[in-house]
């Protein structure tokens, strides 16, 4: 039987001290699934990110992310997903044509391969007019399109986006939200974090995480039928606070 | 009226963050600034706590201009910025203090304005404001915000990156504010929040869209909006947009909300458009108008 897990994490677990950041946690996540991974602030989800994007070494347990292993393999990791938040995406002193260059080089793509790439992303997000422009003058929405499509450039298995819509409009989180639906559809799996519970909705399975531990996991409609409640707004309002 | 804005304008460079704004805060009103990053907001809000000088225009808080009377100003509005400015090697205790001889006054004076919000954050109040959660820096900062008083109390984006939880708590301590009658001019960009306001403007691109109650806004969006779903999410989307009859596509939560350009829509016709694209389990029903349906409509 072909594995058809892209992300498979086994009692991962992070402590700092006495302090457990991240508790046992388990699930699976399959290839083309967008998967939400939702919380309260400090119950743990960018502790358990950095260890699936191979940038935090966990205390224990297990867990393979595209087929390579948190603790030995973190390097091979990194080349095969790709990575966007709110905080950080591009660099806002370089132009666009220089971001996609600068990213495509950093993934190692050639030079051929970067020029396709760029012609491509281009046209697609219909950036002709503003493509020598530095990215921090562009608005906000536009610079976050930009950042997935550059997070997508190497062609990951796997994206991770960290509250990537945050403070964005709602028209253009919706039109980030068409992206991220047209990856999925093209086989790449998208993890994402988000604090707006419309967006939890959108996601194929979810998983809750509370003080380290994921206390729910499963697709929207199963966890509004578990809670008995009409929205993901209120399964989040019942779980995160007992 | 406790804010007064006049044809406000304010340029950075060669960008007009805010677009001769103008509106009104009535006494004791809990009012909404509601819009995407890049709006203008703070810009609004640092004019208003005379931190910025506007272009032109006027503005009036608490009876006092923003340019004259800048010192009485400081002292009768609380203002809580976006990003966390309290002192970050001060305890949860000091700064609170700080603040309070700040202003000429004292933690005890106005203990009974803050107890409900500082209970929560006293069991820390010895921690270093620096190594405090989100959740508690934004009831420290509250807390500060609120030591000396303040008759208007302008709070920017206090719940940005807050979790749902934690953002209806919040929301519920700035109704017990204004019970004890202090006006309240608070930016979001979370549409849902927008509800909880007693008045809002829709702000984007330093222009306001809309002012009204939550309510009044829903009510004259003119639009039918649908609800629709079926098997295929991305596919449905792709097949709304593809229909010639569309006007717009949004999707919201588990289901796309949709509106027809044609005055005598017919549901049907569109579910049976949706089946020849082979879309499985579709349905469509007439839904509730949201603020964030309004503001995308007057956004357009």
């Amino acid at each position: 039987m072909k594995n058809n897990n892209v992300i498979k994490a086994e009692k991962l677990t992070k402590k700092f001290g006495d302090f457990t950041a991240v508790n046992a946690i388990i699930f699976e996540v399959k290839k083309g699934e967008i998967f939400g991974f939702l919380g309260a602030n400090g119950a743990g989800k960018t502790t358990a990110m950095k260890m699936l994007i191979g940038i935090s070494i966990p205390t224990s347990g297990k867990a393979k992310v595209a087929g390579y292993d948190v603790f030995t393999d973190p390097e091979n990791i990194k080349k095969n997903i790709g990575y966007m938040s709110q905080k950080f995406s591009l660099y806002d002193d370089l132009t666009v044509k220089e971001n996609i260059t600068f990213f495509g080089g950093i993934y190692g793509l050639s030079r051929k391969e970067i020029k396709a790439k760029r012609c491509q992303l281009v046209e697609e997000l219909g950036l002709e007019e503003i493509v020598n422009e530095l990215v921090g003058s562009l608005p906000l929405g536009w610079k976050q399109k930009l950042a997935f499509s550059v997070a997508l450039l190497h062609e990951p298995k796997i994206i991770f986006l960290d509250e990537p819509t945050g403070g964005v409009d709602p028209i253009t989180r919706r039109q980030f939200w068409e992206m991220i639906y047209k990856t999925a559809n093209n086989g790449t799996t998208v993890f994402v974090t988000t604090h707006y519970m419309d967006e939890a909705e959108y996601c194929d399975r979810v998983s809750i995480m509370v003080d380290g531990r994921i206390e729910a996991l499963d697709t929207p409609k199963k966890l509004k039928e578990q809670f008995n409640v009409n929205s993901m707004n209120d399964v989040f309002l019942k779980l995160a606070r007992g | 009226m406790s804010i007064s804005v006049k044809n406000i304008t304010k340029t950075f460079k060669n960008l007009t963050a805010v677009n001769n704004i103008s509106f009104e805060v009535k006494e004791g009103e809990l009012f909404g600034l509601i819009g995407p990053d890049g709006a203008g907001k703070t810009t609004i809000f640092r004019i208003l706590t005379t931190l910025l000088f506007a272009d032109k225009g006027e503005a009036v808080v608490s009876d006092y201009d923003v340019v004259k009377d800048y010192k009485d100003i400081r002292n009768h509005v609380g203002y809580m910025p976006g990003k966390f400015s309290l002192y970050q090697d001060l305890t949860v205790e000091e700064n609170l203090a700080f603040f309070a001889t700040i202003f000429g006054t004292t933690i005890e004076k106005n203990y009974d304005l803050i107890k409900d919000i500082y209970i929560q954050i006293e069991p820390f109040k010895t921690r270093r404001a620096g190594k405090l959660s989100g959740g508690m820096k934004q009831k420290l900062a509250l807390c500060c915000a609120l030591i000396h008083k303040p008759k208007v109390l302008f709070l920017d984006e206090p719940t940005t990156g807050v979790d749902p939880v934690s953002r209806k708590e919040f929301w519920e301590m700035l109704k017990r504010l204004q019970q004890k009658g202090i006006t309240i001019l608070v930016s979001t960009p979370y549409m849902d929040e927008a509800a909880l306001c007693d008045r809002i403007a829709l702000i984007q691109d330093g222009k306001i869209l809309k002012i009204d109650t939550p309510q009044e806004i829903v009510n004259s969006s003119p639009k039918k909006i649908y609800d629709i779903k079926a098997d295929n999410m991305y596919k449905l989307i792709q097949s709304l947009n593809e229909y010639e009859h569309n006007y717009s596509v949004y999707p919201f939560g588990e289901f796309v909300h949709y509106t027809d350009k044609r005055e005598d829509f017919n549901p049907q016709e569109l579910i049976q458009y949706l089946k020849n694209k082979n879309l499985k389990n579709s349905s469509i029903k007439q839904t509730q108008i949201t603020i964030e349906d309004a503001f995308m409509e007057l956004a357009k």
